[in-house]
């Protein structure tokens, strides 16, 4: 069977979802199934259409990747409709401007290696739309982090796009210098000498840290990251290449001080730790670039307010005195305990308050009258759990696993440097708003607002995802031609 | 390059697994906890959605009913109690803002029709909408008027059981205050006085010692006790009520007047082994076995300086726990409900019947879901030991300090008791009894917080109304 064949047979379990979903929700609600079955159907066809396109244009890309974003973005479509039906309709039309993105990004970048050519442009593309939303005028803030822009009537997270510029620029940065960072081969050092190497700097450290009272966590970060940069300097790395990797976790950290949000500085961040890893194979890079970041949050969170906050709502949410914000995570949680395993089913667990309960809303739900707040953007996790329980969740966390793994695989089998790094990269960051997003939900680590992708209501999130997967399956279109062709040849 | 990819692709793994323990945590694990935190609003909110059943008290007045607010899927339901602060205590409340108590919390899934997943699915399946049973109690409203009256005002509390049964029919606690109150207001002042107070029982706690004195073989109700006062006990000079001396009297005489010296004699030679395996048979030491919120009920027993409870033998001052005091190492603190089960237990030939708030569930069909029969808690002493106590109680009504508590053809056994309290500038006076001594249809306890009288002159009057009201 063919590659497009198998995909044509992936969207059957979209086409199940969808009028599954929906016929639930309707029940539900003891509604007449009117106009919102047609959304349903038009949703489909709008799959079909895309399958379609890549059918013409990208025919041997990888054929799991579009239907499982299709299930996800259904899913997130019936989730979202269950909280509101005006939301819904919103969400489709921004899926369908997303579809146009995604044709757009096929149709003009016909050869991905276009982009390695413009990288520093698209570099500073990435960081002007990070800096965007702390421009007067324009930006606006959103709990305290600075995240949206609004122009007008529009407002959009330029963040979401910047995450795919900035995984372009160090992918390309990446190829040309991964193999100057660090030297091939290495003269092996005498058992002494490493000893005198590492246990000197190691003392020195410890002692300081011990003379100025550091805590016990300050000092095992610095250890490590003596450990690190003593390996990294053993190698002798060219200093000059340095200077834009130093120049990323600048970036980092501005975006936590100036733009207020760990989330997605953890999402960049873990990325291009991620790059450096595949392009250098270097743990010891990875030891300094993390020691770092967490330095910085560390420090950060000890000279700002808003961080610090969210960790101590983080580890203590239920407190008595716990700082404002810490509800959020406590409904979040709740909801989820009513989910159980199984949840209450589609529709049925408790999101809207009656208007008893909520007297003084002047927007309508959901920005007002929910239990839970903002249940169709960051916490519609919670949403989920709740209404399908640990399995319904359990079911949403594998799709995103399997679309990640066919990310990997798509890098894998990529044939050039530049497209593993681009696909490995892509599906890094992606792994990784997932990862911040539901983790934050379910208290594993401190809650920052992002999107979860595909699901969650939200025009930046759908497009700029729906433009990462056009980028994925260009690459993965690619690779597989090459090896084909190396496979033909073989034959030959 | 492609190892590092599938070693990534490894830790992506490893992150996704902690999302799903994450949720497993919250969703399984934990999930009992979230649902009971204090903070956790959605079950009040949901259970707002669907119209509570009443609660009834036996002769169907209505004590608890849901009324509902606004329409179609807004349509919420409020709670309002008819008979406002009669019953506060006992019924509780059941608002959003406050939560609940009393019989609205222990009796939520019944009253909300919760069911098992089972029935849930069952009824769904027939399109039936979740509705709420009713509760009939087994409070008697008349009776409890009449013993708040008689209450007059004075903080206190006044406990009637039905001996046999178990039945619980008046359970006043003042002050009172209104449940319809709460949802206006947002503040609750609720403090049961009947299941969650520690007053000291004086000397209806003599009811005990005498049962574990007859009950053990050690004595018997023409047993001679020298009643002279003071006498040493532990150590410390011990008077009787106004320094009487008495000289050697029997146990039923003693009871008659409540001589202290006798009756702390009487607890030294039984030991407080003796007295503890007793005082447990009776209830305390543990929560009442009523089906009531577990945190709006307190055991009684003996309890130090910190409120713990002292069960060790020979923990505490057994001559003056005998009779209803204590020493350093702790005083007996006690519940009108505990003491009205110690006169239960006497007056039904030993046995403590379990005591229970509700008599029966109904559904909105009619049927009967859930009828609580008369359930036996223990037997605590024996047939001819209950029947040698009661005739000792008699006599202290007939010709004691319990005259006041006599009812005109019918005969009442009873104990009084005055606790000095606030360094012995007023009383906590209290009155125990059951009646008629043959075939008890009736116990009581009352008691007074901070008056100047005497339990034989505050509280025994009290149960003589409610007992006539209950009984006559």
């Amino acid at each position: 069977m063919s590659a497009r064949s198998r995909e044509l047979l992936g969207l059957i379990p979209v086409s199940l979802l969808v009028s599954a979903g929906f016929a639930a929700v309707l029940v539900n609600r003891a509604e007449q199934p009117d106009a919102t079955l047609t959304y349903g159907l038009v949703f489909l066809g709008l799959c079909v259409f895309a399958h379609l396109f890549i059918r013409a244009r990208l025919p041997e890309a990888d054929p799991y990747l579009f239907p499982l974003a299709a299930l996800l973005a259904a899913f997130g479509l019936v989730v979202i409709y269950r909280i509101d039906a005006e939301l819904a309709r919103e969400q489709a039309q921004w899926f369908v401007i997303g579809l146009a993105l995604f044709c757009a990004t096929v149709v003009f970048l016909r050869d991905h290696h276009v982009l390695e050519r413009y990288r520093y442009l698209i570099a500073a593309a990435g960081i002007a739309l990070l800096v965007m939303p702390r421009l007067p005028g324009i930006g606006s803030q959103v709990n305290g982090a600075f995240l949206a822009v609004k122009v007008g009537p529009v407002q959009f997270q330029p963040a979401e796009f910047a995450k795919i510029a900035i995984i372009v620029f160090l992918a390309s940065y990446l190829r040309d210098t991964g193999d100057v960072l660090v030297r091939g081969s290495l003269k092996p050092v005498s058992i002494p000498r490493q000893a005198v190497i590492y246990a000197v700097p190691l003392a020195i450290v410890l002692g300081l840290g011990l003379l100025l009272e550091l805590g016990p966590a300050v000092i095992v970060l610095l250890l490590v990251f003596v450990v690190s940069l003593v390996a990294v300097l053993r190698e002798r790395p060219s200093l000059k290449h340095f200077g834009p990797l130093l120049l990323i976790w600048g970036l980092a950290m501005f975006m936590l001080l100036v733009i207020r949000d760990l989330g997605s500085s953890l999402m960049f961040f873990g990325g291009f730790l991620a790059l450096l890893y595949v392009a250098t194979a270097r743990l010891s890079l990875i030891g300094v670039g993390a020691t770092m970041f967490l330095g910085g949050s560390i420090f950060l969170a000890n000279t700002t307010g808003h961080v610090q906050d969210r960790i101590d709502i983080w580890l203590h949410p239920f407190d008595k005195n716990a700082p404002d914000g810490a509800g959020q995570i406590t409904q979040s949680l709740f909801a989820q305990a009513d989910g159980g395993l199984f949840g209450r089913g589609l529709g049925q667990s408790l999101l809207e308050l009656p208007k008893q309960f909520a007297p003084n809303c002047t927007v309508p739900f959901p920005e007002c009258g929910s239990v839970l707040p903002a249940p169709h953007t960051d916490f519609i996790y919670a949403v989920i759990v709740s209404d399908l329980g640990l399995f319904g969740a359990a079911g949403v966390v594998l799709c995103y696993l399997l679309l990640c793994a066919r990310g990997f695989k798509t890098a894998l089998v990529a044939s050039d440097g530049f497209s593993k790094l681009l696909a490995a990269g892509l599906t890094s960051v992606f792994a990784l708003q997932v990862f911040v997003i539901v983790g934050g939900v379910t208290k594993v680590i401190p809650l920052t607002g992002v999107t979860l992708p595909f699901v969650s209501y939200g025009g930046s999130s759908i497009v700029a995802n729906m433009v990462l997967l056009a980028l994925l399956l260009i690459v993965s279109d690619s690779a597989r031609r090459d090896s084909e062709r190396v496979g033909q040849g073989g034959l030959v | 390059m492609n190892r590092q990819i599938v070693q990534l692709f490894g830790l992506c793994l490893l992150l996704f697994t902690l999302l799903i323990a994450g949720t497993s945590w919250w969703t399984v694990v934990g999930n009992s906890d979230l649902r009971a935190n204090e903070d956790n609003r959605r079950r009040l909110i949901e259970q707002q959605q669907v119209p509570r059943g009443l609660i009834l008290a036996r002769d169907g007045t209505v004590l608890a009913k849901s009324e509902p607010r606004g329409k179609g899927l807004q349509r919420t339901f409020t709670r309002t109690y008819p008979t406002g602060p009669l019953f506060s205590h006992t019924v509780g409340y059941s608002f959003v803002s406050v939560g609940q108590a009393g019989l609205e919390q222990s009796r939520n899934d019944d009253l909300t029709g919760q069911q098992s997943e089972f029935g849930t699915l069952f009824s769904e399946l027939q399109g039936r909408a979740q509705e709420g049973k009713d509760v009939t109690t087994t409070l008697d409203p008349e009776a409890q008027r009449i013993a708040q009256q008689a209450l007059g005002g004075q903080n206190g509390s006044v406990v009637a059981i039905e001996p046999q049964t178990g039945r619980v029919r008046v359970m006043v606690s003042i002050p009172e205050f209104d449940a319809n109150e709460i949802s206006r207001t947002g503040k609750i002042a609720s403090f049961n006085r009947a299941t969650q107070s520690s007053y000291p029982p004086g000397s209806t706690f003599k009811v005990v010692t005498a049962a574990a004195a007859l009950d053990s073989g050690k004595f018997n109700p023409d047993s001679v006790v020298d009643g002279s006062s003071p006498r040493t006990i532990s150590g410390a000079p011990l008077m009787n009520s106004g320094g009487a001396d008495f000289g050697p009297i029997t146990l039923t005489e003693a009871l008659t007047n409540s001589v202290n010296t006798v009756w702390a004699q009487v607890g030294e030679q039984i030991g407080p082994g003796t007295l503890l395996k007793y005082m447990n048979r009776f209830g305390f030491n543990s929560d009442p076995k009523l089906d009531f919120p577990d945190d709006q009920m307190l055991a009684s027993g003996v309890r130090n300086s910190k409120g713990n409870l002292v069960r060790r033998d020979g923990g505490f001052d057994i001559g003056r726990v005998s009779i209803g005091q204590g020493g350093e190492e702790g005083q007996i603190q006690v519940t009108p409900l505990q003491m009205a089960l110690v006169a239960s237990a006497v007056g039904n030939k030993g046995k403590l019947m379990r005591p229970r708030l509700i008599e029966k569930v109904v559904d909105k069909d009619g049927r009967v879901t859930d009828r609580i029969e008369p359930e036996e808690q223990e037997q605590v002493i024996s047939e001819e030991s209950a029947a040698e106590l009661a005739g000792m109680m008699n006599n202290v009504v007939q010709e004691g300090t319990g005259t006041a508590a006599a009812l005109t053809g019918i005969d009442v056994a009873g104990k009084t008791g005055t606790a000095e309290v606030d360094n012995a500038t007023s009383n906590q006076a209290w009155f125990i009894a059951f009646a008629p001594v043959e075939n008890p249809k009736m116990a009581i306890a009352v008691t007074v917080e901070r008056t100047s009288g005497q339990g034989g002159t505050v509280a025994a009057p009290i149960a003589k109304q409610v007992l006539e009201a209950l009984i006559g």
